[in-house]
């Protein structure tokens, strides 16, 4: 068990060495980072869905009083990769009527967004792509992204069906995106900076003075909104199956349906990471003494666990109304959001 | 030519969709031309017919038993009062004398289908507003009592076990026990149900003050059962024109207040607690002797004569009109089943609520579409 930090450092240095004595133009090196970032992040993440999936699917078994996938491999690990084999050999129908460009982007769009978002989540002491000092803002506006491909994929498919569910989708990510953004404000308040290394450090190793305590308002409107944001139940509006068949992606079928799919879930993972990161000290230890476990298992810890109450609100409760959620997230969560600014503010104000 | 389907005066947001007949909460095959406006629901017509199998002319070509496998068919999520409606019926036709330990044997078959039918109700009712939890742990109850009928007459979903004069064949020795195990784990589990729906503040928005029937157009359009006891009114067969040894059991006809889709969720989860009381009863007082059915000629032939008869089955009121010419066969035979009746208010409730809400009033309705179209 070893900090990356200090490695990738020596090796950078190295190369900048190399580099320099072969009288190569550094800005090589530069893109070759950021492509080896790129493809790890990227590689590390498709793994990490692979297990959620299989995760999901064992923890609503076990909710549920059953076993789940046992077949495939010791208790079934192996069944994603099973599952997305099936799906890649799935014919990829596109309806007749459909608008064959927006149906074909709407995909590749929702997993583009899903996925950039990354680069300025701080997986460790030092494991971030980017540390943006604008971080936490470049979040909010790339994963605003998805709803765009929600409405495309609802529109393109030219089903009346979809066409619902991209529109509750619209409605509900719009309305969510304001008392989500409000919520982030009272942590970049506390931490004084919009960077997202930056707030894990203002943080420090001690877990009562993470920000989910003098934030507790502000996280608990975090999480719900960007349930919300996820649609996770109780908010899956746009797919509720009950409802709308499938809601947006009714007419997607192979593929493309499995990036939806994997979207929903890097979605999963990115809201739990930033919540990770905002109010449960990120990477940071909860004592200085236990250090000596690394910094990026203590960040995957304790994302994973809020991945687990996603999951756990899911399998436990039932759906809102349309009408029901607008009301939750204008009448209760915004001025809620709004008073929790306003007691920063004072707090801040008082005690620094 | 279909009112909702004349786009005359179809405004420019209003659409029409066709739910159904494949859609994953139509319970079946009903199909329901919707007339959207964004979310609202502004006109509906159900269409029911897909699962048409004419039950009510084959009987005219059956012998009275012949029929009895058929009437399975009619409610397969609840087929042992199908086969009691029938029973009783050709019983008061042909005035055929029961004996007593079959009269109680029908009565615990038949609370224990109520309960199973509730369970799948249950479950349905919480998928539909999107919990999914709740339908596999109904599921796990409702598996215990399939045991149980498994146990008794061998099959699992169309029993045929209760004949006319009596039923096939006495209880197994090990079916007190196991049915007595299984009353004491449910009470528990009924808690359970009540935990994770009866109090979530989701699911109470999503049911309170939800698809009120009236009570005027309840009793105009039929409705009989549990939906009809949610409006507040006490309608119950087994209370208001007994039938079988019913008046010897002691319970209670639950009612609700307002007639929601959550006064009809209370009324079910209260009668699993009275169908156990009335199955623990019967268990109790059943009655020692050899015969379990009552000696019929070879060649059955009733008198000459008709029949209307009408017993409880879990979604309401199902009764059957026997025309007998003396023959060996039916001359007539319509079937009253509750579905029917219950799907009439479905169009009057849910205009002017939102899609979801028409899933949840459908889902508190618990029609089962095989016993609407027969």
């Amino acid at each position: 068990m070893f900090e990356f930090d200090k490695l990738l450092l020596n090796i950078y240095h190295t190369l900048q060495v190399w580099f320099t004595a072969n009288n190569i133009p550094l800005i090589w090196l530069d893109l070759g980072v950021m492509l080896f970032a790129a493809i790890a992040i990227l590689s590390a993440l498709l793994l990490l869905t692979l297990f959620l999936v299989w995760w999901e699917r064992k923890v609503s078994a076990h909710i549920q009083d059953r076993l789940g996938p046992m077949r495939t491999g010791p208790h079934g690990v192996l069944q994603t990769i099973i599952d997305t084999v099936k799906l890649m050999e799935k014919e990829d129908t596109i309806p007749a009527s459909a608008d064959r460009k927006v149906f074909f982007w709407a995909p590749v769009l929702a997993f583009a967004a899903a996925f950039m978002g990354y680069v300025v989540i701080p997986f460790g002491k030092g494991l971030i792509a980017r540390d943006l000092n604008i971080g936490i803002l470049y979040i909010i506006a790339i994963t605003t992204f998805t709803v765009i491909s929600l409405l495309m994929a609802g529109y393109a498919s030219n089903n009346k069906y979809a066409l619902l569910g991209g529109m509750r989708s619209a409605a509900q990510i719009v309305s969510y995106e304001v008392p989500l953004t409000l919520s982030v404000l009272g942590a970049v308040m506390l931490a004084g900076t919009l960077s997202m290394n930056g707030i894990v450090e203002a943080q420090g190793p001690y877990f009562w003075r993470w920000y989910w305590l003098p934030q507790i308002l502000g996280f608990g409107i975090y999480f719900i909104a960007a349930t919300a944001e996820a649609n996770r139940t109780p908010f899956d509006l746009p797919e509720a199956e009950q409802e709308l068949v499938a809601g947006f992606n009714i007419e997607y079928s192979g593929m493309k349906f499995a990036m939806f799919f994997l979207a929903e879930f890097v979605n999963m993972f990115t809201i739990s990471a930033i919540a990770t990161t905002l109010f449960l000290g990120g990477w940071q230890p909860p004592l200085p003494g236990l250090s000596f476990i690394p910094s990026w298992a203590w960040f995957m810890g304790k994302t994973l666990f809020l991945v687990f109450v996603l999951m756990w609100f899911r399998w436990t409760y039932p759906r809102l109304r349309v009408d029901q959620l607008m009301d939750f997230a204008w009448k209760f969560l915004l001025p809620l959001a709004f008073i929790n600014i306003l007691l920063t503010g004072l707090g801040v104000y008082i005690f620094k | 030519m279909d009112p909702i389907l004349d786009i005359k005066d179809l405004r420019d947001e209003e659409f029409i969709v066709n739910m159904g007949p494949q859609h994953p909460s139509t319970h079946g095959v009903l199909r329901l031309m919707l007339r959207i406006d964004g979310e609202f629901i502004r006109g509906m017509t159900p269409h029911v017919g897909y699962l048409h199998r004419s039950i009510e002319k084959i009987a005219e070509n059956r012998t009275y038993n012949q029929f009895m496998p058929y009437t399975d068919r009619i409610d397969y999520c609840a087929s042992m009062p199908c086969n009691q409606a029938w029973a009783v019926a050709i019983e008061k036709l042909a005035a055929i004398e029961v004996p007593e330990r079959a009269e109680y044997i029908r009565v615990i078959m038949v609370e224990l289908n109520r309960i199973a039918s509730h369970l799948l109700y249950l479950g349905i009712m919480s998928l539909d507003l999107g919990a999914i939890t709740p339908f596999l742990y109904t599921f796990r109850e409702r598996e215990q009592v399939l045991d149980l009928f498994e146990m008794t007459c061998g099959q699992r979903l169309t029993y045929n076990y209760i004949r006319i004069g009596g039923v096939a064949r006495d209880l197994t020795p090990e079916f007190d026990k196991t049915c007595r195990a299984f009353l004491k784990e449910f009470r528990k589990k009924i808690e359970d149900y009540e935990a994770i729906l009866t109090q979530n503040p989701i699911f109470l928005g999503r049911t309170k003050g939800v698809g009120v029937i009236p009570i005027e157009l309840a009793k105009a359009a039929g409705v009989s059962g549990p939906t009809i006891r949610g409006s507040n009114y006490e309608w119950d067969i087994r209370k208001v024109e007994p039938y079988s040894v019913y008046p010897k059991f002691d319970f209670k006809i639950p009612t609700g207040k307002n007639g929601d889709v959550w006064d009809r969720y209370m009324v079910r989860i209260e009668e699993f607690r009275q169908s156990c009381n009335i199955i623990e009863q019967a268990i109790n007082g059943l009655p020692e002797g050899d015969s379990v059915k009552a000696k019929l000629p070879a060649v059955f032939k009733p008198p000459k004569g008709e029949v209307f008869s009408r017993i409880e089955a879990p979604r309401g009121e199902m009764g059957y009109y026997v025309v007998s010419t003396g023959d060996k066969k039916p001359y007539r035979v319509k079937i009253r089943t509750a579905s029917f009746g219950n799907l009439q208010v479905l169009a009057p409730i849910t205009i002017g609520w939102k899609i979801a809400d028409l899933v949840a009033i459908f889902g508190s309705l618990d029609v089962v579409l095989p016993e609407v179209d027969r």
